[in-house]
């Protein structure tokens, strides 16, 4: 772990992403103390001009806070990109254990099957998911995790195709243990390191596609997230930028920081790539 | 009596037709299966149109319709429509749902193959200048500039492209495909359009001008270590040279590799992009269909696009190994 983390603070941009990271959790912790009445109070006046008075960043057409509408949209943003990441990443590793592990006809029936999610245009599957389900976060965060996971099968079932024949995993298969220990105890924890940088990656992506829907009108109408907060501002877009531009900021910012997470992930668990 | 085909590309073509058709099928079915999952049918939307309607009514139209039969029926039968291109009928506009289709693919088409040649141009570009210049301002202005592009969510670009060029300099429209009423003709007419083209396809080209950047940067970089450039610059060959006549085309074939991959998630941008702009196309009818609860409408531009990608997949594939003579069509 000490190990771990001298390689990762080598790289500048990780730590940085991380700090940033770590202050929107904070951010979004502390929603209700910060403003407690929530996002959709009347606060003052209709666009008030942001860097002024009581509002740092402006109101929007209602008289709403767009900082409070930033902090309280954190929490939609994170929950939404963790919890869709778990789901997806579950899926994807069951999928690419059993597919990359057994081979053969279950290989061949399970990559067939992930073909097809590959090829139906994900953010048009999500929307199609999400209108018939109807927009909530639940729909929204089963939308995404069934459009993502693909990817992580693809990749768990690349490690286990390469992994499957090395000599500890056939000393294992020889000691007569049970697949599923094998899979489990021998296998993974080796496969772990790219796992856990797509699994980085998915949380910016799945941040970035609740975004996306919100904007379209697909969000949950009982929360307020950053995409529906640009959507809801671009018809106000002439006399009031603040409340598109600011809330698209913190969405910019907390993929960024994301992504250099990743980045620095990637450095700090796979040494032998770092130079390139 | 067995058909040979001794031709391997054409032997290749067979397979990968055959292939396309299976996931299309099941995309087809997996279709119908989210068609029975949303709520109400024809015949609700159709009562709801009319206003008023008596439950004899309603199941005298559900029987029309065959939708009193059992689910796999209905299935057979919805299988054997989209066989005959088919994709049910659109009760909002009054008019088939493939005519409604077709007469939107042309914008989305000009659109995503102007975003994907500029972005794929640009892109490449970038990433050849800051391999070049690697660990130089150049190299950091180029990743900084991508990484930014990478992160943002490309409605919001688009809405301070708007905020910026329509709004404050006032040099280029913000919706539409065409000045309404100008009724412009010929030259005119083509010109018009590639002024309201200019913001969508910027929008939706920045966030693949970046992938491609990174993309062209670390191919560009494994294929200067290669004996082969050393051998180049041994001749005495100029730097140019040595990049461009012998180094880019080896770096490009990973490029067009993902950018093969990337059609799928451009319709998905298009979508956003064409909502955002008002531009009439695919996106655009997939947009108004959410809200007007078009389901067959909204299902069959599913299942259109998911065709076009399998169709648009098995052309990169052919083209890659026209490219690359050293890939087996397989």
């Amino acid at each position: 772990m000490k190990e771990f983390w001298r390689l990762y603070s080598k790289n500048i941009g990780g730590v940085l992403g991380l700090a940033f990271i770590v202050l929107v959790v904070v951010m979004a912790a502390i929603a209700s103390l910060l403003y407690p009445t929530g996002p959709f109070t009347l606060t003052g006046s209709s666009y008030a001009q942001p860097f002024h008075d009581i509002f740092p960043l402006g109101t929007d057409s209602l008289g709403r806070d767009v900082a409070a509408g930033i902090v309280w949209g954190a929490r939609v943003s994170l929950l939404v990109g963790f919890t869709t990441t778990l789901i997806a990443v579950f899926i994807g590793v069951v999928v690419g254990c059993l597919a990359g592990y057994f081979g053969g006809v279950i290989d061949s029936v399970l990559m067939r099957f992930t073909e097809i999610f590959q090829t139906i245009p994900s953010f048009i599957f999500g929307i199609v998911l999400v209108a018939i389900m109807s927009p909530s976060l639940y729909s929204i965060v089963i939308a995404i995790a069934v459009v993502t996971w693909p990817a992580v099968a693809r990749l768990v079932r690349g490690e286990f195709l390469a992994l499957r024949n090395r000599e500890f995993v056939i000393a294992a298969v020889a000691m007569g243990m049970s697949n599923i220990r094998i899979i489990l105890t021998q296998i993974l924890p080796n496969a772990l390191s790219p796992i856990i940088v797509i699994s980085s990656l998915m949380v910016a992506t799945a941040i970035l596609f609740e975004a996306g829907l919100s904007f379209l009108g697909l969000g949950d109408p009982n929360v307020m997230s950053w995409g529906f907060m640009i959507g809801a501002g671009r018809n106000a877009i002439r006399t009031a930028w603040w409340n598109s531009t600011f809330p698209g900021v913190a969405i910019l910012l907390t993929v960024l920081a994301i992504n250099l997470i990743g980045e620095g992930l990637n450095d700090a668990l796979n040494p032998k790539l770092r130079d390139k | 009596m067995k058909v040979r085909i001794v031709n391997p590309l054409g032997r290749y073509l067979c397979r990968r037709l055959i292939h396309g058709v299976f996931i299309i099928c099941t995309i087809v079915v997996i279709n119908f299966l989210l068609l029975q999952l949303a709520p109400g049918d024809v015949v609700d939307v159709l009562a709801g149109e009319a206003g008023v309607a008596t439950p004899e009514y309603l199941a005298n139209l559900r029987h029309k319709f065959g939708l009193d039969k059992p689910v796999l029926v209905q299935l057979g039968l919805y299988l054997k429509n989209i066989a005959m291109l088919d994709l049910g009928y659109s009760f909002r506009h009054n008019s088939p749902v493939l005519t409604l289709i077709v007469d939107r693919l042309a914008p989305t088409l000009i659109l995503m193959v102007t975003a994907f040649v500029i972005a794929l141009v640009i892109g490449t570009f970038l990433g050849v200048l800051a391999a070049r210049w690697v660990n130089t301002w150049r190299d950091t202005v180029v990743t900084v500039f991508a990484l930014v592009c990478y992160a943002s969510p490309i409605f919001w670009i688009g809405l301070m492209l708007i905020i910026v060029f329509s709004i404050k300099l006032d040099w280029l429209p913000t919706s539409g495909i065409e000045t309404v009423g100008a009724f412009n003709t010929g030259f005119d007419y083509v010109l018009d359009v590639a002024h309201h083209l200019v913001l969508p396809t910027i929008t939706l080209a920045l966030f693949y001008l970046a992938v491609y950047a990174r993309m062209a940067r670390a191919s560009m970089l494994e294929v200067f270590q290669m004996d082969y450039v050393t051998t180049a610059r041994m001749k005495g060959l100029r730097e140019g040279r040595v990049v461009y006549k012998h180094v880019l085309p080896n770096a490009l074939l990973p490029v067009l590799t993902m950018a093969g991959m990337q059609v799928s998630s451009m319709l998905g941008g298009s979508v956003i992009v064409e909502a955002l702009f008002g531009w009439p196309g695919l996106g655009l009818l997939a947009f108004d269909s959410l809200f007007a609860r078009d389901f067959n409408l909204l299902l069959g531009i599913f299942v259109l696009s998911s065709a076009l990608v399998v169709v648009v997949n098995i052309i990169v594939d052919v083209l890659y190994s026209v490219l690359d003579r050293r890939i087996e069509l397989r």
